[in-house]
């Protein structure tokens, strides 16, 4: 955690407030912003709710109420790589239940949490679109079908290779 | 030089399809072969992904499914010369010639895993844009009257007949109007949508141009899930072509006329699927779902008058424009009128997309292209509509696929989309998904589905847990179905008001799995 006052804070403080400036026009701006500060910093900073209350004219309170209303948000800094198990009706006719359970054993952590080595942060997802194809999982941006224990073990072995190689 | 076709569409990404077509590639410089790769949509038979296509004099032909491993094989056997006389076990003979495709009625998915997605001489060449040609040249009142004798209807779900909203945007007084897509595609068991923005992306934007065209809207947004990314991807460089080309704009096709269009991302809430709560999210909200009136039509975006649709509304647009109302609407049965891209999920051989005319009855999907259950067991229930559509068990398999004569047995015709789970599936756990979805997925804003949700999960663990304890069940399955009366007739929308949809017909149709002997 940087000092307040650090080179690196104020340094990231610039880049919040251009990229709140960069959407202070665009109608609706709320949800493009927040993916913008997502893409930059992998979450949505606490800092960056006051920035955004003042460059769109909005309490701090709304803006609150709209990260933490949809799931894609995050206020926290996840792992190396984030991994979205699905959940949904296809997938649990194709035995997605027993993909979790493992996955969650596998990384000895529960749905929103990050494993040890911080690694990977594990979440629920409710449909990927690739019905036929389940269970699906996605890794970061990579959509994965056909899982079974011993692909997601495959995959983890590399994601966690990824990791320590500081990838 | 040859075309060869590897998918590049998320379902054949999420089976290895990137690493075959580098592989292909690879294969392909080093015996010094010439070859043009096209990254196509899918054909939407997912057994057989990545299905890679070879065009030929005679047509293209297929093989599949194909990994990485099995590329220099099929160079080996001369797959780029020998056409559908290949003698490789992958090969599938002409593409077209698959029964799974050759029975199908593909009016809107005409394009889709045929053409480069990104090529607008592709798009205008396989009938592309004739429709908005058109339109253009046409009355607004006209190109509504088409779409309304079409007898198209709401393809999201609601079915509510789309020329008629049309009609009411196009009446409405207002100094902008907006055009808005519904791409929050979040119900399990569905990926037409995703299919057809990653496989035919101008055929949504000509869609939403002509719906523009129609009622005066100078500018249109394709609210997208977050969970699509290539979706977007691939619609944000599609709309930068389509401007280039004069499809978009300022001055469309020489006209005079404007439509502006941008891709807005979801943030992974799926009630933002549900037109107000869409609405909300693009004005920079939570997805809160808004009383109604005041409609949309009237006040939607910022207020004012928008045409809201989902993709597959939009997408049927084009053809009806193209070949007109008689055509589109003599395709199907009753009042669903025109073709529905089903989507065969979940414990199947064969899922995929199959396009069919209204009036198709579930057991002809399953039987005559799902292939039966992917683990060999019997199909016990199908849950059509997504995870608010009920659980259709076999006794109802041949009733029509028709919204009216779905509705009429409590289920729901929906999206189109189905998932099949073979007999050992647990209907109680079923039925308490579907209020633990809810609750996960409620706006919160009324009390029936906000609170009714969570306690419908209870009320079941209740069940369950006291299978054997006839009194103390049977007081808990009329408490639940009391608990389903109030969501149902007490609810803002249709997330909490369709939720007990899935609860009732597996109380209704599988009771053993909650402990209540059917003979009783």
């Amino acid at each position: 955690m940087n000092a307040p006052h650090s080179p690196q804070a104020q340094a990231r403080v610039q880049r919040i407030w251009d990229i709140a400036n960069a959407h202070r026009h665009m109608p609706g701006a709320l949800l493009p912003l927040l993916h913008a500060l997502q893409d930059a910093f992998r979450y949505v900073p606490d800092e960056a709710v006051p920035i955004i209350a003042s460059t769109l004219n909005l309490s701090r309170a709304e803006v609150h109420g709209v990260i933490s209303f949809y799931h894609h948000f995050r206020r926290e800094a996840p792992g190396r790589h984030i991994v979205q198990i699905c959940r949904a009706e296809a997938c649990q006719a194709m035995g997605a239940a027993t993909l979790e359970a493992h996955a969650k054993r596998v990384l000895g952590c529960d749905f929103h949490e990050t494993t040890a080595d911080q690694a990977v942060t594990l979440e629920p997802v409710y449909c990927l679109g690739n019905c036929a194809c389940g269970p699906s999982m996605m890794i970061d941006d990579e959509i994965i079908g056909r899982v079974d224990c011993e692909t997601f073990d495959t995959y983890l072995t590399e994601l966690r290779a990824n990791a320590q190689e500081g990838a | 030089m040859t075309r060869i076709y590897v998918p590049i569409d998320s379902s054949a990404l999420s089976l290895g399809a990137e690493r075959v077509a580098q592989a292909v590639q690879r294969e392909a410089a080093q015996r010094g072969v010439e070859i043009e790769l096209v990254r196509n949509g899918s054909r939407g038979m997912f057994w057989l992904e990545p299905l890679v296509e070879v065009e030929t004099p005679v047509g293209r032909v297929a093989f599949g499914p194909v990994k990485p491993h099995d590329v220099a094989a099929l160079f080996d056997a001369g797959f780029m010369s020998a056409g559908a006389n290949c003698t490789h076990p992958l090969c599938l003979g002409l593409t077209e010639e698959i029964p799974y495709l050759k029975k199908q009625e593909r009016l809107t998915f005409r394009r889709v895993g045929i053409t480069d997605p990104l090529s607008l001489a592709d798009y205008e060449a396989h009938d592309g844009y004739r429709g908005l040609r058109n339109a253009i040249a046409m009355s607004g009142a006209d190109v509504v009257k088409t779409v309304t004798d079409s007898g198209l209807r709401g393809r999201g779900g609601a079915a509510f007949p789309t020329g008629i909203k049309w009609n009411t945007v196009l009446n409405a007084q207002a100094t902008q109007k907006y055009i808005v897509c519904n791409a929050d595609e979040g119900d399990s068991g569905t990926f037409s949508d995703r299919m057809l923005m990653e496989g035919d992306p101008y055929c949504l934007i000509e869609g939403m141009t002509i719906a523009a065209l129609a009622v005066g809207a100078t500018q249109g947004y394709i609210y997208v899930r977050s969970e699509y990314p290539h979706s977007v991807k691939t619609l944000r460089t599609a709309i930068e072509h389509a401007r280039a080309a004069g499809y978009l704009g300022q001055n469309i096709l020489g006209s005079g006329r404007a439509f502006e269009l941008e891709v807005r991302m979801g943030a992974g809430a799926y009630i933002c699927g549900e037109e107000t709560s869409l609405l909300e999210s693009l004005e920079g909200k939570r997805g809160v779902v808004r009383f109604k009136p005041p409609l949309p039509a009237l006040q939607g975006l910022f207020g004012k008058p928008t045409v809201i649709n989902n993709v597959m509304t939009f997408a049927s647009v084009p053809v009806i424009l193209d070949r007109g109302a008689a055509f589109y609407q003599h395709y199907g049965m009753g009042r669903s009128r025109g073709t529905l891209p089903f989507q065969l999920t979940g414990n199947l051989k064969h899922g995929g997309l199959v396009e069919k005319a209204f009036g198709v009855t579930l057991r002809e999907l399953l039987d005559d292209f799902g292939g039966g259950a992917a683990s060999g067991r019997p199909i016990r229930a199908v849950q059509v509509g997504g995870p608010l559509g009920a659980y259709v068990p076999e006794s109802q398999f041949d009733v029509p696929l028709d919204y009216e004569a779905y509705a009429a047995m409590q289920a729901m015709v929906g999206h189109g989309g189905l998932v099949a789970f073979d007999d050992t599936v647990d209907m109680a756990h079923m039925a308490r998904y579907a209020m633990e979805f809810c609750a996960v997925e409620s706006c919160g804003k009324c009390t029936p589905c906000r609170i009714g949700s969570t306690r419908g999960v209870e009320v079941i663990d209740r069940i369950v847990a006291h299978k054997a304890d006839a009194p103390v069940r049977e007081e808990n399955v009329e408490l639940l179905r009391s608990l389903c009366d109030t969501m149902l007739a007490g609810s803002l929308c249709a997330l909490g008001g369709m939720a007990p949809y899935p609860v009732l017909s597996a109380l209704n149709h599988f009771a053993e799995d909650f402990g209540i002997d059917r003979a009783a």
